[in-house]
């Protein structure tokens, strides 16, 4: 028995780690694609507010027209990180077409609003 | 009955740094911290000499884990993540690896077609030997798992091999490492053969390689990363990698092979998975298991 309630509580850890969706409904794009595990799956690595579980290899997503000069830098850390960091932990979403162009943009507009 | 190895781990360890199961580690000081600060500055490190890249790794993770002695790294993520480590403990008391390791004690005592069985291939009849694999074989030229040696046996013995990545062979794999628990993984890199250590470079240059769409290597999570979360999963150490294998996965329903874990990474970084027993994974595993000797065997084990 001690050993079933065990195996039960593995299991429901394991599936923790596969909660995608937040509590809301994400009200726009950028926030959708930060997200969606199948987009950026930022979630991973950053804490993003009312994001849940998220990892933290990356540092939490916040503030960030106070650490980029401007949207335009903040896209080039998205499109590949390793311009800033040649050993980052971040994948090159631009750079190797995980996103598109236009995602890209979305989630930069999304991004810079965070506070 | 199989005892759970987590049950069966000594009460007091020698302190990691003492221990002496390879000569290893009696590095000169100034030399290991060299060779940590190569591979801290270097993502890709410079050809440094099997023994220094292990002084280095091990560095690095006790660095990290300074609480950690070396036969922890065996428990692999559970020996760091406090929380896992406790429902872990729980199921391996009624371990589901179980049965693979009684299939796997039946099939190696079964005799082939021709009379002769699977000890015949062996040393010490195959009890107790687990911990020494993958071996470097001077007449092919190339690093002989054990379960290519398992499938090399059958050869010799004219039966067909049988597929790497579930199933029979990796229940007799969980048996083999059964009777090896606790023993410390002792791998060689033979100095007659230059082949062998070009084995062992090219396994450590897979390691740090960056590849996939991810761009990632496989240091980028277990090196640079271990200890970190990666959403609500905390990364292991390599180092101990190869120690608990073959593994009851609770995501797989299943008992599978390390080089089923392999292309798992790979494919998570969307890397081409490669088959199981390519060279690459070969040369990958002897890397791996070089850097874990002095780990004790604690497969089969359970995962999530
Ligand atoms: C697998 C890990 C990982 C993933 C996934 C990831 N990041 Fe990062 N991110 C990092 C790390 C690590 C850093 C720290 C800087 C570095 O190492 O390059 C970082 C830094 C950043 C920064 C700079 C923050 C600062 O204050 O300097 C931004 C912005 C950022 N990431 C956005 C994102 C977005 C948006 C996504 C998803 C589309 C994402 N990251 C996905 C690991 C990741
Ligand atoms: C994007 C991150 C990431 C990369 C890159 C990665 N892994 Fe993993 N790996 C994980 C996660 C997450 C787990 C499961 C938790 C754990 O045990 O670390 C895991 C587990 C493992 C395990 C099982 C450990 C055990 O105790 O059962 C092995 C072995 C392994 N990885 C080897 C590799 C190798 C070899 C590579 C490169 C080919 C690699 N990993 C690349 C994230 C990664």
């Amino acid at each position: 028995m001690k050993a079933l309630i065990a195996l039960a509580a593995f299991v429901l850890m394991s599936c923790s780690s596969s909660v995608i969706a937040p509590n809301q409904t994400p009200n726009n794009n950028g926030k959708q694609i930060a997200f969606s595990r199948e987009k950026g799956n930022c979630l991973a690595c950053h804490e993003i507010a009312d994001g849940e579980f998220p990892g933290n290899i990356g540092p939490a997503l916040k503030n960030l027209p106070s650490r980029f000069k401007d949207k335009h830098q903040l896209r080039e850390q998205l499109w590949d990180p390793a311009r800033f960091n040649p050993e980052t932990s971040m994948p090159p979403f631009g750079k190797n077409k995980i996103l598109s162009e236009d995602e890209i943009d979305q989630l930069v507009d999304y991004l810079w609003t965070l506070k | 009955m199989f005892k759970p190895f987590v049950l069966c781990l000594p009460k007091h360890t020698p302190p990691f740094d003492k221990l002496k199961a390879n000569g290893n580690l009696k590095l000169h000081k100034a030399r290991s911290i060299t060779a940590m600060v190569l591979a801290i500055l270097m993502p890709f490190p410079l050809a440094a000499a099997p023994e220094q890249d292990q002084a280095a790794f091990r560095e690095h993770y006790r660095q990290r884990f300074p609480d950690l002695q070396l036969p922890d790294y065996s428990n692999g993520v559970y020996a760091i993540d406090p929380v896992a480590r406790e429902s872990w403990r729980a199921i391996e008391e009624f371990p589901p690896y179980e049965p693979a390791i009684e299939q796997g004690q039946k099939l190696f005592a079964a005799p082939f077609k021709n009379g002769k069985h699977y000890f015949d291939c062996f040393p010490n009849k195959g009890r107790g030997i687990a911990q020494k694999y993958p071996v470097w074989r001077k007449q092919t030229g190339e690093v002989v798992t054990l379960a290519k040696a398992i499938n090399e046996c059958r050869e010799l013995n004219q039966e067909p091999g049988l597929p790497y990545s579930t199933g029979d062979l990796v229940y007799l794999q969980a048996y083999m490492a059964y009777t090896s628990r606790g023993k410390a993984i002792s791998v060689e890199i033979p100095e007659d053969d230059p082949r062998a250590l070009s084995a062992y470079e090219h396994g450590k240059a897979f390691y740090y390689r960056r590849q996939g769409l991810f761009n990632f290597a496989c240091a980028t999570c277990h090196v640079q990363n271990a200890g970190k979360k990666l959403r609500a999963e905390i990364l292991s150490a390599s180092l101990g990698h190869t120690s608990n294998w073959p593994v009851y996965r609770l995501k797989w329903g299943e008992m599978g092979s390390l080089h089923r874990r392999f292309s798992e990474c790979l494919t998570q970084i969307k890397a081409k998975p490669l088959p199981e027993q390519s060279i690459e994974f070969r040369n990958l595993e002897y890397f791996l298991s070089y850097m874990g000797n002095g780990v004790p065997v604690s497969g089969p084990s359970t995962r999530k």
